[in-house]
């Protein structure tokens, strides 16, 4: 089989919530394939069948062309897995952990012991490699949970929202260490419901939303699908700005909007988007309209969401009320 | 990145155990390095067991009939709170696993090619270490309040070894209850509730004798009893042998490896068995 991960129709149920409603995903070796969706979408359920620790009721998995299922004992030796919570243990030195996961994969001491120091410091974590995890910092403390996944050197890594709760710093920190691994040729599939991070590190980018993939493709393909580009303007006087809808009526490829509060004004533009831009400086100047911006915009990964799922904005907010609603049962649901 | 030189898949039955038992004190190197991380942990472990010590030695001790003739409580009750402090040690087994299940340690475990028993034989010897320095920390308050060993050094071995068998099987039976339960607090409060009355309607507290008649049948053949009585024995010599029951030392030890072989045989595989249908 080609692709370092290939699912076909994964479903999973848990009671009445349907986490996933079969699922199908190609990865190709050396990728990396983002799967993005809000909680409760799915993610964690896909990932965590993928990664043997959970029974698919549906479907087939195979991870480098090994059955998630059939193979599993197998499987577990080459793949690493860096969960939503960072997995370490608070009361062992950093190296202790590294080395104790590098010997549950069956390395030697003294390779496990080599290998966590080089890990560390490549990770920037040597200084501290002597300290107990519980004095390091949510950063750090991620960077020790990917870098442990990465002890036995596995071929397809498995990152659930590995920048969750982090600050921007150490979020790029992060970004930064899983294109390196993907230079040296690793797979890696990550979970997000950052638009950003798919959109900064994904080779490919599924989005799944209620247990479906109901995208899949470029962070391009997706941005094309809805449209193309956008000519955006800010005029300097918001009451100015119906005129220049009139103005520039026809210029684009459908209707322009406005944004009577904000002075702003959008017109989907498909793929003429320079030319637009000319024919519209040109009209509002003859109309002597003065602008404070005006710009031609790809759309975003969030508008992307916007419009597969009708609800961008509000991921955060919807998850965590439905995850009062559904409950004990719900919080297993939305662990995916 | 080749998918060149990988180990075979077919794992023979001595890797499997020999990796079986690598594994498992790999998880119990890391449960020790804990305890010795976190001292205090101990300490506040230990403040219970000694409680009880004392408290039964205070406040109960006058109070104490239907003891074995030439008896006297504080001799009596000491082997039975040394079975009582193994059971209710083995707790820590269940707390650290429904712990580490929150924590998202047993997710990484379970994705590692590691042996599927390991985190849960890992976490039961490590509390076999960890209760046997309990044991002998209370020994010594035992001793301050008038407790002495009188069946020679075999005796006391054998007392303190039998101790931490029962404890160990607690272990198993607390791993079961985490990993159906696997919420923290309700596995504390669980484990509390159930080990109460086994602990109490038995003979490793107050003889069996004094209790409401329906119920000494149920004490006199609740395996605690057993342990206790061969606590007794071990410590004490044949004034402790109960009028119940096995009448000799060597009965008394049959019949508690009998219960200890059957409570293994059910609960070791139960929570391996759950371990690994874990979601």
């Amino acid at each position: 089989m080609a692709g370092a991960i290939v699912v076909e129709g994964l479903a999973k149920s848990f009671g009445t919530v349907e986490a996933l409603r079969g699922i199908d995903l190609d990865v190709s070796t050396g990728t990396v394939f983002g799967l993005l969706g809000p909680n409760g979408a799915g993610k964690t359920t896909a990932v965590r069948i993928l990664t043997t620790l959970l029974l698919p009721d549906k479907g087939k998995a195979e991870v480098v062309g090994l059955d998630v299922v059939r193979d599993a004992e197998t499987l577990r030796s080459r793949i690493g897995l860096a969960g939503q919570s960072a997995a370490v243990d608070e009361n062992l030195t950093g190296l202790e952990n590294i080395e104790m996961v590098g010997r549950l994969y069956h390395l030697p001491a003294a390779e496990a012991r080599r290998r966590g120091n080089e890990i560390l410091d490549r990770f920037g974590l040597s200084d501290a490699a002597d300290r107990q995890a519980k004095t390091y910092s949510g950063g750090m403390r991620r960077r020790l949970d990917v870098a442990a996944s990465l002890v036995a050197r596995p071929d397809v890594l498995f990152l659930d929202e590995p920048t969750t709760g982090l600050d921007p710093r150490s979020r790029m920190d992060l970004w930064a260490m899983i294109r390196e691994l993907v230079q040296e040729g690793k797979t890696i599939l990550l979970t997000t419901q950052y638009l950003e991070e798919a959109d900064n590190l994904a080779d490919r980018i599924a989005v799944i939303d209620l247990g479906t993939v109901i995208a899949e493709g470029t962070s391009d393909d997706l941005k094309d699908q809805i449209g193309g580009e956008v000519l955006e303007l800010h005029v300097q006087d918001r009451g100015d700005a119906p005129k220049v809808a009139e103005i520039l009526a026809g210029i684009g490829t459908g209707e322009p909007s406005l944004d009577l509060e904000a002075g702003r004004i959008r017109i989907p533009v498909g793929s003429a988007g320079p030319s637009a831009l000319l024919d519209s400086v040109r009209r509002l100047d003859d109309g002597s309209i003065a602008l404070a911006d005006i710009a031609l915009h790809r759309p975003t990964l969030d508008d992307v969401f916007l419009s597969l799922t009708g609800h961008a904005a509000e991921v955060e907010a919807e998850a965590e009320a439905s995850k009062a609603k559904r409950g004990r049962r719900g919080r297993d649901g939305d662990r995916g | 990145m080749s998918v060149a030189v990988q180990p075979s898949s077919r794992v023979s039955a001595g890797s499997r155990v020999r990796y079986a038992f690598a594994d498992g004190m790999v998880v119990m190197r890391r449960n020790l390095l804990q305890i010795f991380r976190i001292p205090t942990v101990l300490v506040f472990e230990l403040v219970q067991p000694i409680m009880f010590v004392l408290l039964f030695r205070i406040v109960f001790a006058g109070n104490i009939t239907n003891l074995p003739s030439g008896m006297n409580y504080v001799m009596y009750l000491m082997p039975g709170i040394f079975v009582q402090n193994a059971i209710f040690g083995s707790t820590t087994t269940a707390v650290g696993l429904a712990e580490d299940m929150k924590r998202g340690l047993v997710d990484r475990f379970r994705s590692l090619p590691m042996a599927r028993s390991a985190v849960l034989v890992g976490r039961t010897t490590s509390d076999v270490a960890k209760n046997l320095i309990l044991l002998l920390l209370v020994i010594v308050v035992a001793y301050l309040v008038g407790f002495k060993f009188q069946n020679g050094i075999a005796g006391a071995v054998g007392m303190i070894v039998l101790v931490l068998i029962v404890g160990f099987v607690f272990s198993w039976i607390s791993a079961v209850v985490a990993l159906a339960i696997k919420e923290v607090e309700g596995v504390q409060a669980a484990m509390f509730t159930g080990i109460f009355p086994i602990v109490f309607i038995s003979a490793a507290l107050v003889p069996v004798a004094g209790m409401v008649t329906w119920i000494q049948g149920v004490a006199e053949h609740n395996p605690v009893t057993v342990w206790a009585n061969s606590a007794r024995v071990l410590a004490l010599g044949d004034v402790a042998i109960p009028t119940y029951g096995p009448q000799s030392l060597g009965a008394l030890l049959v019949t508690s490896i009998l219960w200890i072989a059957a409570l293994l045989v059910v609960f070791v595989p139960l929570a391996i068995r759950m371990y690994r249908k874990l979601t």
